[in-house]
């Protein structure tokens, strides 16, 4: 399906002077979109050139605008000698490819020298006509959105939730081909940068197209990432999560926030026992002793009751006529009517069907990282693994087999840890790779745990609100810390306690996550983070045996970085780890490891005992003494946080409970394994076999400075916290101020001869440094909360380690902290059983005319209850809702018949697709030459698009003309901007640059050459951002940064890949008109924005 | 161990006020470091010397960066490497284009030229401000020179329109390309007294009064050159003291105004044809360019310095000039009378400027 890419180049300023001799230059302009090239008039003797050129147009397949760059390039003439090229601009034509996106492309970019960074801007005009209806259009790869955010991105809801996706594509790199021996740097970072760019464009289209496949249409938590594996070769990889996305407009926006678990009183009600037994469908089942174990995939856990209620009539499929890849049974399920009879053996069915719907999936996995309420039920636990790879050169980059299977061996052994955590699914789930010239580490990491089947199905979601009172009995606040797994099959020793806020389940006695904290979840006091770090020396070696030296260090690098986190933990009196991310690095000489968690005081869970010092010798008096100094510091410690972080937690009667005696417990929530090359899997149990958990045994000195270590991080001053999730729990009200940042840091280690010990010290202070500069910097900002923080650790040669952040500071108001957190839960709870009240009603006046008065006269006189009205209100019309369950079918019916048809169109469509990706294979770089024939065959289409017209109209060329003031535009690595709304999505920005310099000292040395690289990053990013009329980069990261340097030939070169979603906000104060009526909605949007 | 590399880059950029001042100062970096610790940032916040340095690096490495856009203030605006608050970008501009009173009044009415650059350590060593400061201030001149002088119309307008400046700095600058323009002498012993801002004013009147724009506003160098033509009509004025009817006529007229009025009057009625012959000689010899250079020097040796030997108080100044320069209409034979007031405006202002008690 081709399209016609039309492209304008306006003006030029600021550049650069050419010509020495008049001071001035005679620019033109190259345009090229895969084979075609245009050029503009030459405007001689100026250094802001007005070219306004006409409109050049490429006619293209829309495989290649999914590929391909526009690539303009600003050249100076020279009537004697070649033409000097001033720079570059290379701008992504995605975002227009997508209806809801972007439909124009106008501003002024920065224009890009490998060797010379930004030589100044020019203006560009950058439009895409589809020849195609807009069906027909949607079913292409290019209608696919995709996201950075790793959460169901504000202003849509998730019809359905598909699963995972993964991709990856190979070339050889070209910094490394033969002829990079005679061509110049430029040429040959150009060609990479083209290489690269071309790469990710085609992975995006092939994730775009298993996103059809599966029937969604957004990928959601879209991270790519590239792997320079140097000579054997380059590789593309990206993982996200398949949704359908529904935007919501002010009808559906209502319902959007209607979540199942948020009805507390009628959960009380209607089950106070626990396993979700449903009293109002009178069954009998045998009560169990045992926790629920929903989805339970080991055999052993068949005896325990089926938690999850059937779903009722809603679980009939009508859309059978979906793709192979559908993980909806197919089955027809009993009527609605007889729901309640039947209830029983539905149960069991639905059970089955849920649960296979999972496992028909290759990998339950989902990158996302926060949830709808309600989607995620229980947490078992970080399940995580690693496996130590030999690479060599990827001899076809057609086949890139190894590396797939490499990656799946990985991902099985995820699927299997969750398994035996009692879970089916894995979410937060990310993978990385740390090379060293031929090793290679793979890690993938992810969170254990039990979703909610709801959202695997389609359709159910939207008669969800019958749904919720047959759901997981427990409380929203703590139902997820509560076990997935069976009691008394305990898949690891732990100390399992009832749940310190419902009472009813066990939970665990700490928790760790690689996910950010549910917004219902119920805390006490503040978070911070809390970062263990490591360092290993090595030998250096070459081959396997470096392999194998590598892949013995491991297991002991997770335990001690475990070990690490579990006692700071306890420092610092909290009890469960979020954002959980752990990175091990491999040098030549040297691994370094550095987990990063945002640490916090769930309610649900026990408070955690102290930590004792026990000495081996005794008898000693100045040893005892010795430890008696050591205890009480530690001790001290424990009350200062308890203080600083505000965790008083209610006082409970029970015994046992915030007892300063530890009581034996055991550790590890943290299950992994690695394997080597041999694919010998060995697993390492982290519970510390029987030994106390809480006795630090003072035996040699290296435990003396492991002590004095943990004792030595540094809380932040006062006014800063800081964290690693999206936002801090315990602080509400957020200011709209946000400073974003990227700060790297490389220590070049002098000594030749250190010991482990000195060199934690060293690593341990570099980043305990960072931070300080971090808060000394953004002290204006007081108070402030250092959120998102994202430490990446690398070891660039021999002898040199290096730290880069990204995070993003933002203010809060200080006085209303305080108050805020229980006064937010009463307005919170009163919010959302607002919004379900209204999502009930709606539902029950949609569904039929012919339906009941009583629903119809609510629905009028809703907004009339108080607060304290609107609870039993809610509970009133919920019954009604499952009392006329047939009116809810009708629409359900309605709504996938249309859908079945657009299925029915999408599968041949996609046999196609899946025909010509057969042909292009991954890897092949060589699609453009296709092009022509394709091209040539849609022209006599081109008369038929009378859209062009109307589009081209609403293009504002004037706002492109210079002295307009530059748009500002914001950055930030969360999801969200505090106090503001995005009202619009642009598309997602996935940018890699590289920058070369042969004049190291005359640009200030690598601290200058990299400072301003940093800046001119940034600034290609905001431009681009701002031609396509955004005001803000969300779910911003900086993928990598990897320089390399050489101070004695002047030389440095580096190479930074960020990418995030461009959008348009608004202050939440400035209320759009056309979202006006809901202004329910709104709130509840505020609510989470704050959050 | 040692820091290999260490930056952070914020989205917006963050400068500090403080540290942007101590650079444009001149410090070194490690002076800088000094600076802020005996200020007591290290006490407001908890952080230790090595954070300070690192932090005064970055910022230092950032103003380096900008230094180029701040240049051509202009460019800042609508650049996009750094992302810079518009208040913020004032800020900065202003404080780059400040420069020290005592620094600018060394170089005052000297060709900005290489030749001037070179005795920059000398003014350095002299002034206390650093080399560094003194040549930022000196190109900061030079540039500014530079442009206007190629522009059309107003001069303090043309300067904050290119230079984006207040109305006060725009004007101290125009000032000072007026005076390197004209190449005033103001470095003579006897002109120690007077400080920047008195030569700024006089530059203003002159600028205001003399130049070719006060009288036509679309011309080039309007502002920078005098009025040719004023200047040779200038030489007509040499009547009030050549003949001598006329100047005793002059004389007795602002004696009987002056009468009783003043404490000076004795000193006054005696010196009266001394300092007119030495205002209106003044103003004969303005044609000759090497005569414009020292019309200050002139001013105070021929009126102000007798003046002061005869302890005039300012009020007395002012009192005898008003006088002066109106008595000169009645002089019947006397037909010159705008060219007159042109030049004693200026003349008058400028003497009240420089003359202090």
């Amino acid at each position: 399906m081709p399209g016609k890419l039309k492209a304008k180049i306006v003006a030029g300023r600021h550049l650069p002077v050419m010509d020495r001799a008049s001071d001035l230059t005679d620019a033109f302009v190259e345009v090229k979109f895969g084979n075609t090239t245009f050029k503009t008039d030459v405007f001689p003797k100026s250094l802001n050139p007005q070219w306004n050129s006409e409109w050049f147009k490429f006619e293209v397949d829309d495989e290649d605008l999914q590929d391909e760059p526009l690539q303009i390039t600003v050249l100076d003439h020279d009537t004697y000698s070649a033409n000097d090229a001033i720079g570059k601009v290379y701008i992504d034509i995605d975002p227009l490819l997508c209806t809801e996106a972007a439909s124009v492309i106008s501003g002024w970019f920065p224009i890009y020298d490998t060797i010379h960074g930004i030589r100044g801007e020019i203006n560009v005009l950058v439009k895409v006509e589809l020849f195609n209806d807009l069906n027909r259009f949607r079913q292409s790869s290019c209608g696919v959105k995709f996201f950075c955010t790793t959460s169901i991105p504000r202003g849509y809801r998730a019809a359905m939730v598909h699963g995972f996706l993964e991709e990856l594509v190979v070339n050889e790199d070209p910094e490394y081909q033969w002829i990079d021996r005679i061509r110049t740097p430029r040429a040959s970072n150009e060609a990479r940068q083209r290489l690269i760019s071309l790469m990710s464009g085609e992975l995006q289209r092939k994730i775009g197209l298993k996103v059809l496949e599966m029937g969604g249409n957004a990928v959601v938590g879209y991270l790519q990432c590239f792997d320079l594996e140097g000579e054997s070769g380059l590789v593309v990889r990206a993982i996200g999560t398949a949704c359908t996305l529904e935007k919501l407009t002010s009808g559906s926006l209502a319902s959007a926030h209607t979540h199942p678990n948020t009805a507390p009183a009628s959960n009380a009600c209607n089950s106070p026992s626990k396993d979700g037994k449903e009293p109002v469908f009178g069954e009998d089942l045998p009560s169990s002793s045992g926790p629920p174990t929903p989805f339970r995939a080991l055999p052993t856990s068949s005896s325990s009751p089926p938690p999850f209620s059937p779903c009722k009539p809603c679980s009939r499929q009508s859309s059978s006529s979906d793709t192979d890849l559908s993980l909806t049974p197919k089955t027809g399920m009993g009527s609605g009517g007889s729901a309640g009879k039947e209830a029983g053996p539905l149960k069991t069915l639905l059970r089955q069907q849920t649960q296979t719907a999972l496992e028909q999936r290759e990998f339950p996995f989902f990158t996302l990282t926060s949830f709808p309420p309600g989607f995620l039920v229980h947490v078992g636990g970080v399940v995580s693994a690693r496996s130590v790879k030999l690479l060599d050169r990827i001899h076809n980059p057609d086949e890139p087999e190894t590396r797939d299977a490499w990656w799946e061996e990985i991902r099985q052994e995820i699927k299997s840890h969750a398994k035996a955590l009692g879970c089916h699914a894995v979410v937060g789930y990310s993978e990385n790779t740390s090379i060293c010239e031929e090793v290679c580490i793979l890690s993938a990491s992810g969170t254990a745990a039990i979703l909610n089947h709801r959202y695997m199905r389609e359709g159910c979601l939207d008669i969800g609100s019958t749904d919720q009172r047959f759901e997981d009995p427990s409380p929203p606040s703590c139902g997820f810390c509560h076990i997935p797994y069976d009691e008394l099959n305990m898949p690891f020793p732990a100390q399992l306690t009832y749940c310190y806020n419902c009472r009813r389940q066990k939970v665990p006695d700490v928790l760790f996550t690689t996910i950010d904290l549910p917004a219902e979840a119920a805390v006490t006091g503040k978070g911070c983070l809390i970062q263990a770090r490591l360092c290993r020396l090595k030998k250096k070696a070459q081959g396997e045996v470096n392999a194998t030296v590598i892949s013995n260090l491991l297991p002991f690098m997770e335990y001690e970085l475990h070990t690490q986190l579990m006692n700071k933990l306890k420092l610092r009196s909290m009890n469960a780890l979020f954002g959980l991310h752990i990175q091990i690095s491999v040098g030549e000489n040297m691994l370094l490891g550095l987990a990063s968690a945002t640490g916090v005081y769930l309610t649900a869970l026990p408070a955690p005992g102290g930590i004792q010092i026990a000495g081996k010798t005794t008898g000693d008096m100045s040893n005892e003494q010795h430890i008696l100094t050591i205890q009480k510091r530690i001790n001290d410690t424990i009350a200062r946080n308890k203080e600083l972080y505000q965790i008083n937690p209610p006082e409970l009667t029970e015994e046992g409970v915030g007892s300063p005696i530890p009581e034996p417990r055991h550790r590890s929530r943290l299950f992994r394994s690695h394997s080597e090359s041999s694919d010998e899997v060995s697993e390492l149990d982290l519970s510390h076999g029987k030994k106390d958990a809480f006795v630090l045994e003072i035996d040699d000195t290296d435990a003396v400075e492991d002590i004095h270590s943990l004792l030595t991080d540094a809380s932040p001053p006062a006014g800063f916290h800081s964290c690693n999730t999206e936002t801090m729990p315990g602080i509400y009200n957020w200011t709209t101020a946000v400073q974003m940042f990227t700060s790297v840091r490389v220590l070049r280690l002098s000594n030749a001869n250190l010991s482990n010990q000195s060199l934690n010290k060293i690593f341990t202070d570099l980043c305990e440094n960072l931070l300080k500069s971090f808060y000394f910097k953004l002290r204006s900002m007081v108070p402030c909360c250092l959120c998102h923080l994202n430490f990446n650790v690398a070891v660039p040669e021999e002898e040199l380690i290096q730290v880069s952040v990204t995070a993003v500071a933002m203010t809060f108001d200080k006085d209303q902290t305080q108050e805020r957190p229980a006064e937010r839960f009463i307005t919170k709870g009163g919010s959302e059983t607002d919004e379900q009240l209204q999502f009930s009603l709606e539902l029950c006046a949609d569904s039929s005319s012919t339906n009941s008065q009583p629903s119809s006269r609510i629905s009028g006189t809703v907004s009339l209850f108080t607060p304290a009205a609107k609870l039993c209100q809610s509970q009133l019309v919920v019954v009604h809702s499952t009392g006329v369950p047939e009116n809810t079918i009708v629409s359900s019916r309605a709504a996938s018949v249309d859908y079945g048809s657009f299925a029915d169109r999408c599968s041949t469509w996609l046999e196609l697709l899946r025909l010509k990706a057969h042909t292009i294979r991954r890897g092949s770089v060589k699609t453009s030459r296709r092009t022509q024939s394709l091209a040539h065959s849609v022209s006599s289409l081109e008369h038929c698009s009378p859209l062009t017209e109307g589009r081209s109209r609403s293009v504002r060329s004037s706002r492109s003309f210079g002295g307009s003031p530059v748009t500002m535009v914001k950055m930030t690595p969360l999801s969200f901007l505090p106090g503001t709304r995005n009202i619009k999505y642009l598309g997602i920005i996935n940018m890699f640059f590289i920058r070369e310099t042969t004049s190291l000292r005359e640009e200030g040395g690598v601290s200058g050459f990299l400072h301003s690289f940093i800046a001119e990053v940034f600034a290609m990013v905001r431009a681009h951002v701002a031609a396509l009329g955004g005001n803000a980069v969300v779910s911003y990261s900086m993928k990598d940064c990897v320089l390399m340097e050489n101070p004695n030939k002047n030389q440095a070169q580096c190479l930074i890949n960020v990418s995030g979603d461009a959008v348009i906000y608004v202050r939440e104060t400035d209320q759009e008109p056309t979202a006006s009526m809901t202004n329910m909605g709104q709130s509840l949007c505020a609510a989470d924005g704050a959050t | 161990m040692a820091v290999e590399l260490d930056v952070f880059v914020g989205n917006t950029t963050i400068m500090d006020e403080e540290v942007y001042q101590l650079w444009l100062d001149g410090y070194t970096v490690n002076d800088a470091v000094k600076a802020r610790m005996d200020a007591g940032v290290l006490e407001e916040c908890e952080a230790d010397a090595d954070v300070l340095l690192s932090d005064t690096m970055d910022q230092y490495r950032t103003f380096q960066m900008c230094e180029r856009l701040l240049q051509s203030p202009a460019k800042l605006a609508n650049q996009l490497l750094f992302q810079i608050t518009p208040h913020r970008q004032v800020m900065l501009i202003e404080r780059y284009y400040a420069f020290d009173d005592t620094f600018v009044r060394e170089v005052l009415g000297k060709k900005l030229s290489k030749g001037t650059k070179k005795d920059l350590d000398d003014i350095s060593a002299k002034t206390g401000v650093t080399l560094k400061s003194c040549r930022r201030q000196f190109d900061n001149f030079k540039r500014v020179f530079k442009v206007v002088e190629e522009l059309k119309g107003p001069l303090v307008e043309n300067i904050r329109q290119h230079f984006l400046l207040s109305d006060k700095l725009a004007r101290d600058y125009a000032a000072i390309v007026f005076f390197a323009n004209n190449r005033f002498e103001t470095g003579k012993k006897k002109l120690q007294y007077l400080t920047f801002q008195d030569f700024a004013l006089c530059a203003g009147q002159l600028i205001n009064n003399w130049t070719v724009g006060a009288v036509d506003n679309m011309v080039e160098d309007m502002d920078v050159d005098l009025d040719k033509e004023f200047l040779q009509e200038l030489k007509e004025l040499k009547i009030l003291i050549a003949d001598k009817d006329l100047l005793d006529q002059h004389k007795s007229l602002v004696c009987t105004a002056l009468r009783g009025k003043t404490k000076a009057f004795a000193e006054m009625e005696a010196n009266f044809k001394n300092l007119s012959r030495g205002l209106v000689n003044i103003a004969t010899k303005l044609t000759n360019t090497k005569d414009v250079r020292d019309f200050f020097i002139d001013l105070v040796e021929k009126f102000i310095e007798p003046c002061r030997s005869d302890r005039w108080t300012a009020a007395d100044i002012k009192l005898y000039l008003t006088h002066y320069t109106n008595s000169a209409h009645i002089l019947d034979p006397f037909k010159h009378q705008a060219v007159w007031d042109r030049y004693m405006g200026v003349i008058k202002s400028c003497i009240f400027i420089m003359y202090h008690d």
